[in-house]
């Protein structure tokens, strides 16, 4: 596996999300939801906003990689403020 | 002008410009090397079959050939087997993540290729599958693979669910109900969807040259060879061009009606 | 639309493709990652720079460049091979033996590998040997691909609506094809023009096969390689470098695999958005249906 080039942050990274999908897994099984319109311009169940949230908060990154010049926790920050009105409110 | 007239003129230019860039490449075949650069020949004026026979005799050259066709077999018949059962899973039952793992199916054939195939090499190298055909069936299978549900799917949502449940109380298990009835009654979905695998199969180059080296080599790779110390030898490379344009007339014409019937019924 | 059942067992169905696709496809995508976090220099030399190569390659006027001239390309693209394809659709003829030979006629150059269509090209519209490009100067216009930017730019574009044009023709036939008679019945009666028949009746119903075609298309123009790569190799100058072709330089050429792996991913982000937004309109045309 020594040509994977494996990195703490990386495998980190990895464990996170999988965990993360374990879990949304697990929830729906106890309680599978809905779809719910929210004020997203599409209905969308949670496993929509879980990819929604990610997807934005990739972005979120990118953006302030590209435009500032600060650390990235700001940008972790409001990745994660933006998933959970996602979730609340999505 | 009358408007059917009209249409059928439409449609015959644009199969002429379909078919000049073709027309060349298959006039280009039988000229010799001092024919091509000597100057524009309309049609050959010393007709050789020269070019095809340096193909014919030269095992490098053929076995280009039997290699894509093994590999495209490989990942036809692949891709049908597990597509089948997916896209009854699709068509009939909502799952947890059903839509979210079709979109990541689906999402599979954007990645760009250029980096990837070091990962690839890397991967398939490190199982032992380097230069075989398998490895190349399977890497095949990422973009035929979801391709295929998605048209199966299509299909089996035409066919009404009474009839899976006539055949459960009949009492028919399901893989004797989903081989017997349900398989023969989406015939022509079965047929499109072959074509599409043989299609994006045949045609892919990047995956196919990056697994192989000599055992599996494509055609696709070998006509690289063309490229010589004097410069590219046209008439060698115009020849294998269009052996690679034969297999796919073949196979669209085996399939012809299913197509028609596949396009006549709706979603492909 | 039926109702479909709630079963998770159907999951054991699914099984074989995931396990499948999964193999080819999650261990290479995290690789990239791991890459694309690390100077790399060889198998065992590695430093871990963290973001550094995303800061980096987002700021990189070139690359910055090739991206917009990919997002030109894929809508020139579209914007010729989606009208071009629907008329082709409605002028194939729908009954008998013509309709099917017109069917195989249309499809063959999909069938044609991506290689072979560069070579084609490249046959066609050289200045000294091709067709093509011996018509085009014999008109007085000086046309040579290999020397002119513009003109390696309006080949390749040319080539690509050759190649794919079918795949949207095919794919807008099959929409057609699934309209039933009696619309067009109930549309005589009304004596409807031909444009109103086409904008009321046959538009609606060719949606969601063009969103599927636009969707193929998009990806697979975005991603286009094999074929510039032979007709042009990408040049001349950068006139005809594309996204995946300044990476493979990157990644293969210049062996900097971290940088490359940083910029596939941001262009692997680009397109997934673009196609969730596409995935997501056929989902609501299949709910609203």
């Amino acid at each position: 596996m020594n040509w994977m080039a494996w990195t703490g942050v990386t495998a980190t990274f990895f464990s996170v999300i999988g965990c993360i999908l374990i879990f949304m897994t697990i929830l729906e099984i106890k309680s599978p939801s809905l779809e719910k319109k929210g004020f997203l311009p599409i209905a969308t169940t949670r496993g929509d906003k879980l990819f929604i949230s990610l997807i934005s908060a990739a972005y979120i990154h990118l953006g302030f990689l590209a435009f500032v010049d600060t650390v990235l926790w700001v940008a972790l920050c409001i990745s994660l403020f933006w998933s959970a009105v996602v979730f609340r409110w999505g | 002008m009358d408007y059917s007239l009209r249409k059928k003129l439409g449609l015959a230019l644009y199969i002429v410009f379909l078919f000049i860039p073709i027309y060349w490449l298959v006039i280009m075949s039988f000229k010799g090397t001092e024919e091509i650069l000597g100057g524009l020949t309309l049609w050959p004026q010393s007709f050789t079959f020269d070019n095809y026979h340096t193909i014919f005799t030269d095992s490098t050259w053929y076995m280009g050939y039997v290699n894509s066709m093994i590999y495209v077999s490989m990942n036809m018949a692949i891709t049908l087997v597990v597509a089948l059962p997916a896209a009854y899973a699709f068509s009939r039952y909502r799952f947890i993540g059903d839509s979210h793992l079709f979109f990541w199916l689906l999402s599979n054939r954007m990645a760009p290729p250029a980096v990837f195939l070091l990962p690839f090499f890397q991967l398939y190298s490190s199982v032992g599958l380097f230069d075989t055909h398998i490895a190349v069936a399977l890497a095949h299978c990422l973009f035929t693979v979801p391709l295929a549900v998605w048209i199966l799917e299509g299909f089996m949502s035409g066919v009404p669910r009474e009839v899976d449940e006539t055949a459960y109380i009949d009492g028919y298990s399901f893989p004797k109900f989903f081989l017997r009835i349900f398989l023969p009654m989406i015939r022509s979905g079965i047929g499109v969807t072959a074509f599409f695998c043989f299609m994006f199969s045949w045609v892919e180059l990047l995956f196919a040259r990056t697994l192989t080296s000599v055992d599996a080599k494509p055609i696709a790779a070998i006509m690289t060879r063309t490229v010589g110390a004097a410069g590219i030898d046209w008439g060698l490379l115009a020849a294998a061009g269009v052996l690679t344009i034969i297999p796919g007339i073949l196979v669209i014409w085996f399939v012809r009606n299913h197509v028609a019937k596949g396009f006549a019924l709706g979603r492909v | 639309m039926q109702r479909k059942v709630r079963d998770n067992k159907a999951w054991f169905l699914v099984l074989p493709v995931f396990i499948l696709v999964a193999f080819s496809a999650i261990v290479p995508i995290m690789t990239v990652v791991n890459y694309s976090v690390q100077d790399i220099f060889d198998q065992n030399t590695a430093y871990f720079v963290g973001a550094e190569w995303y800061r980096e390659m987002l700021r990189n006027p070139a690359l910055l460049d090739s991206l917009g001239r990919q997002f030109f390309f894929s809508f020139s693209v579209l914007a010729i091979e989606v009208p071009l394809g629907i008329l082709i659709a409605l002028v194939m003829p729908t009954k008998g033996r013509m309709a099917a030979v017109s069917l195989i006629l249309v499809a063959i150059p999909l069938l044609i590998p991506w290689n072979v269509v560069g070579t084609i090209w490249q046959i066609f519209s050289r200045a000294d040997i091709g067709l093509f490009g011996y018509a085009v100067n014999a008109v007085g216009i000086d046309y040579n691909y290999t020397s002119d930017p513009t003109a390696a730019w309006l080949t390749v574009l040319l080539m690509d609506v050759w190649h794919w044009t079918p795949l949207i023709a095919l794919l807008c036939y099959s929409g057609l094809r699934a309209i039933p008679e009696a619309f067009y019945q109930a549309a005589r009666i009304d004596r409807a023009s031909k444009w109103a028949i086409f904008r009321h009746i046959q538009l609606p119903r060719l949606k969601s096969v063009l969103v599927i075609g636009v969707l193929l298309r998009f990806m697979d123009s975005f991603m286009i390689y094999t074929e510039p790569f032979v007709l042009t190799g990408g040049g001349p100058g950068n006139s005809t470098t594309f996204l995946s072709q300044a990476l493979t330089q990157m990644a293969i050429g210049q062996f900097d695999i971290g940088p490359a792996a940083a910029f596939s991913l941001i262009y692997y982000l680009i397109v997934l958005l673009v196609c969730y937004a596409f995935f997501t309109a056929i989902n609501q045309l299949d709910k609203a249906k």
